[in-house]
């Protein structure tokens, strides 16, 4: 039951990304060369919409179905962060899609994108066999 | 309903994204995010001796194999039924084996930044910033100085 509601929510997910568009490899490199605003458009009314849901929900006190108080904890920085994420903005411009939208290509019928996510595998596994001698 | 059927303007699927921060949070106190999904995706790809060098967080991130299975399913019922013509998410020329060894190494860049950086657009963009956490923003800008970096490279080389 519990894994048809993970399911469920990422139907919803998947389905709005893809009416969005912002899985597309032609809407990432217009928002790379600033030719249009619609990717930053979605982020930023994402974020305004996600970050005034938590504030009422900080202020209402509301806990989750499960009974627990909601967790709000972030993450920890580290300089993985930086180079990480300069490694994967680079990713992203190549590929056309970052981790969500690499599933919803493929469920869109975009076969060669079953490439991206066989790199994503093993890109993630090479962090996790070399993540000692890397700078944290 | 019309509109159902075209690609949706930012002002209707940006808040619909948002939303999915407080939702997921009340029905299973679960943090948005998908990065953390290719570890346990790799994990069922390895041998089981092996499975301790993910360190892996089954209470926060057990849930997200079954999402992106969902988003499969979302993206597929999106572009079968609701979509008046047929829309190109890749370029013509990315259907080739050139095209697939270079989504390869890109995909591993994907792959190895986002678990490298903690967390992807999602994680880090979208809930991280809903949270207001620096530590996402620091992450959110610098994919983007990645992104911007290499699109202006590639356009001058």
């Amino acid at each position: 039951m519990k894994n048809f509601v993970y399911v469920l929510f990422g139907l919803l997910f998947g389905f709005v990304i893809t009416k969005a568009e912002v899985i597309s490899w032609f809407r990432i490199q217009s928002m790379f060369r600033f030719e249009e605003w619609h990717m930053y458009l979605v982020i930023g009314a994402a974020v305004a919409v996600g970050a005034l849901s938590v504030q009422l929900l900080k202020r209402s006190g509301a806990r989750s179905l499960t009974g627990e108080e909601l967790d709000y904890k972030g993450k920890t920085f580290h300089k993985g962060f930086v180079y990480g994420g300069v490694i994967f903005g680079i990713g992203w411009a190549i590929t056309g899609a970052c981790p969500g939208p690499i599933f919803a290509q493929i469920g869109a019928g975009e076969t060669p994108a079953l490439a991206t996510l066989a790199g994503a595998l093993v890109g993630a596994y090479l962090y996790h066999a070399n993540k000692s001698r890397l700078p944290h | 309903m019309e509109w159902l059927y075209e690609p949706w303007t930012w002002a209707v699927a940006g808040p619909l994204i948002g939303l999915f921060v407080p939702a997921l949070l009340l029905t299973m106190n679960g943090k948005l995010g998908i990065s953390s999904a290719f570890e346990h995706l790799c994990m069922m790809l390895i041998p089981t001796e092996r499975h301790a060098m993910f360190s892996f967080n089954w209470k926060d991130n057990g849930w997200k194999v079954y999402f992106t299975v969902g988003i499969m399913l979302g993206a597929y019922i999106a572009t079968r039924f609701f979509s008046s013509t047929e829309v190109a998410f890749l370029p013509e020329h990315y259907h080739s084996l050139g095209g697939v060894v270079t989504l390869f190494a890109g995909g591993m860049l994907v792959g190895f930044g986002t678990r490298y950086a903690n967390g992807c657009t999602s994680g880090h963009s979208i809930f991280g910033l809903s949270i207001l956490q620096s530590s996402s923003l620091k992450a959110t800008l610098s994919f983007f100085a990645g992104g911007l970096l290499y699109t202006f490279l590639s356009s001058i080389l």
